[in-house]
């Protein structure tokens, strides 16, 4: 089942005093539920404008992306704001917890903007995604008295609890050391597999794009499936 | 529904994280605000409490809402000899139960340093009630007291202190000197007013009249007894016109017949204390007004350090209008506690028994209960000042772009 389809999407930005500035061109994607997908690519290629679209975070300037057959240009802004808090869960390579609060409530906020049970219940669903992390007797801890690697579980989790159908996942290893990121890569992908999730990993770590089944490169705003390099 | 309820509940819980997270600096933009809505509930408080005090103070010289006045003479200046039994024939007809004789002498008291013209009140049991006389000590009159053979007084405090401040329960006396000499029995001590010097007493007004056994008139020295009525406000002006024809009517053309009300409320128009109140409040609205912009400048300046907190929120889903709502309610909900504690902090400088006594002058016998209104008045000013005050800050919040703040 297609959950992102982008066709022929273009990302340029308008600057001052200069001609647009084209940061993706003719980009043409498809990810499928459960798939395992790498996107690597230099510094200033168009990596993170290539994931904000795809987390709908941000609107491509053209071309045509539809959110599980639905064109996501025509969303609200609020609409596409539920859908991505439903549907889609961010990784980020700072981790970006919410300072001051504690594990479990930073594995909460995310509910906090649900509905229903998952809102009602929110506590108890946070909980247990925490102790599935393995961070169970580390609820009430604050993101400061947390490893780095710690710290990337709680976001993993925080990510997830919602049951997200996208993981987009923005150089999730990159402040990690390599084994706590390779412990780390484990934890994402089996968390994945057991959600049957899509995981969009964006790297220029070698061995981490090498964990998906489907390699693609950016270059130049121009997005190209790839091989595997080898680790 | 579910949605609406999770998204108002959702809202107060990051707000009071927010507020619980950024207690110090919370704390520090709010102390404005709750000083000033503990002005603002202080002064409407204790502005009940010295509104009370001047009702008091009105109603025991000039009786309660509402106060009728009865006054009849012969037009060649002479007392109406049937006066009482028209009087008694009106308080029946009307079913009137608060209603009194006042008449005005004076009588010579023999102290131990020499005999004193005392200025006497007569009166009937009633009058007590009715002009809110609160006693020092002792009792105020009963019915019982007009069969006693040694008519009873009820003395001021000036006289208390003049016979030496004898305890009541050895039932003191005072020899009031006329005709012939007449024992008085001291029930009551009442407290003097701050400007009088000098002693009085009232008398039951039966008891005033037998002193003087030659002729009644001697009695009235001041003039003709009058009549009080204290009477529901609703009924007074019929009641006026009525007494006023009846009175007139049994005593004919040869007599003059007045009656009008005089308690406080016939003449106040408005509240006396409005100027004050004003005043204050203004001050307290300028405090209020320069803790709002203290809490928005607070509240911008630490947005700059939220915007990435803002960009993960909205990464998770937050919309825009969820976002402005639960900054919004930050503002409101912080300035709802301190809204909370600068009522508390009113309830216990207003409720305090020293500043009721500083406030009411000792004029007061029935406290006000502390004003609903000025409470109501304080959480409704903190609210307002929340929303006003959380206004720019959750514009600012909502202009923020999503993917430059998770930046940030």
């Amino acid at each position: 089942m297609t959950l992102l389809h982008l066709e022929g999407v273009t990302r340029t930005v308008q600057l001052i005093d200069a001609p647009p500035l084209t940061i993706l061109s003719g980009v043409n994607l498809e990810v499928n539920v459960g798939d395992r997908l790498s996107i690597v690519g230099r510094s200033g290629s168009g990596k993170t404008t290539l994931l904000n679209l795809l987390g709908l975070l941000d609107n491509p300037t053209s071309g045509t992306m539809l959110f599980e057959d639905r064109p996501v240009q025509s969303l609200s802004s609020g609409a596409r704001d539920r859908l991505r808090g439903r549907e889609v869960g961010f990784i980020f390579q700072q981790f970006n917890l919410l300072q001051g609060r504690t594990a479990l409530e930073n594995v909460m906020t995310p509910l906090l903007y649900a509905d229903g049970r998952q809102f009602w219940q929110r506590a108890r669903i946070a909980t247990e995604m925490l102790e599935r992390v393995g961070l169970g007797d580390r609820l009430g801890s604050l993101p400061d008295r947390l490893s780095g690697g710690e710290q990337q579980r709680v976001a993993i989790a925080r990510s997830l609890v919602r049951g997200p159908r996208l993981i987009l996942a923005d150089e999730p290893t990159g402040a990690l050391d390599l084994e706590t990121g390779e412990t780390v890569m484990d934890l994402i992908g089996e968390v994945a597999t057991d959600s049957g999730a899509a995981l969009v990993t964006i790297t220029h770590d070698p061995a981490i794009a090498a964990r998906s089944t489907r390699h693609l490169r950016l270059d130049h705003g121009v997005l190209q499936n790839s091989s595997p390099v080898p680790v | 529904m579910n949605r609406i309820a999770s998204n108002l509940v959702g809202s107060v819980i990051e707000a009071w994280q927010e507020v619980r997270i950024h207690r110090t600096r919370v704390m520090l933009s709010l102390i404005g605000v709750a000083v000033a809505v503990c002005a603002i509930t202080t002064v409407v408080g204790l502005g009940a409490v010295a509104q009370q005090a001047t009702i008091e103070a009105s109603e025991r010289s000039g009786g309660r809402a509402a106060s009728l006045y009865l006054s009849a003479s012969m037009n060649d200046g002479s007392t109406p000899t049937g006066m009482p039994e028209i009087w008694r024939t009106a308080l029946e007809r009307y079913q009137i139960d608060y209603a009194s004789r006042v008449v005005n002498t004076s009588q010579t008291v023999q102290f131990a340093d020499g005999a004193v013209p005392v200025q006497t009140v007569g009166i009937d049991p009633p009058y007590g009630t009715m002009h809110r006389i609160t006693l020092e000590e002792g009792a105020w009159f009963t019915d019982d007291d007009q069969t006693r053979l040694a008519p009873a007084v009820l003395i001021n405090s000036v006289f208390w202190d003049r016979l030496g401040r004898p305890d009541l329960r050895t039932h003191p006396t005072a020899t009031i000197l006329g005709e012939g000499s007449t024992t008085a029995v001291i029930t009551g001590v009442y407290r003097a007013l701050s400007w009088e010097t000098e002693p009085a007493m009232y008398m039951l007004a039966d008891s005033l009249t037998a002193l003087s056994p030659v002729g009644v008139d001697q009695n009235f020295q001041f003039g003709p007894p009058s009549y009080e009525l204290w009477v529901p406000v609703d009924v007074s002006e019929q009641l006026v016109t009525a007494l006023q024809r009846d009175v007139q009517g049994a005593l004919g053309s040869a007599a003059s017949v007045q009656v009008n009300r005089q308690d406080y409320a016939a003449y106040q128009d408005g509240d006396p204390y409005l100027p004050l109140k004003l005043t204050v409040a203004a001050i307290a609205g300028l405090v209020l007004l320069l803790g709002a912009l203290g809490l928005v400048n607070i509240a911008l300046v630490t947005l700059k350090q939220r915007i990435r907190e803002i960009g993960i929120r909205r990464s998770f889903g937050a919309t825009a209008g969820r976002v402005f709502f639960a900054v919004m309610m930050e503002s409101v909900v912080a300035t709802v506690v301190a809204g909370i504690v600068g009522v508390i902090a009113a309830v216990l400088i207003v409720k305090n028994p020293y500043i009721e006594d500083f406030i009411s002058q000792g004029q007061v016998t029935d406290f006000p209960p502390f004003p609903v209104e000025a409470a109501v008045l304080g959480l409704v000013c903190a609210t307002v000042v929340g929303a006003l005050a959380g206004l720019v800050p959750a514009l600012v919040a909502v202009r923020v772009k999503v993917i430059d703040a998770i930046r940030y």
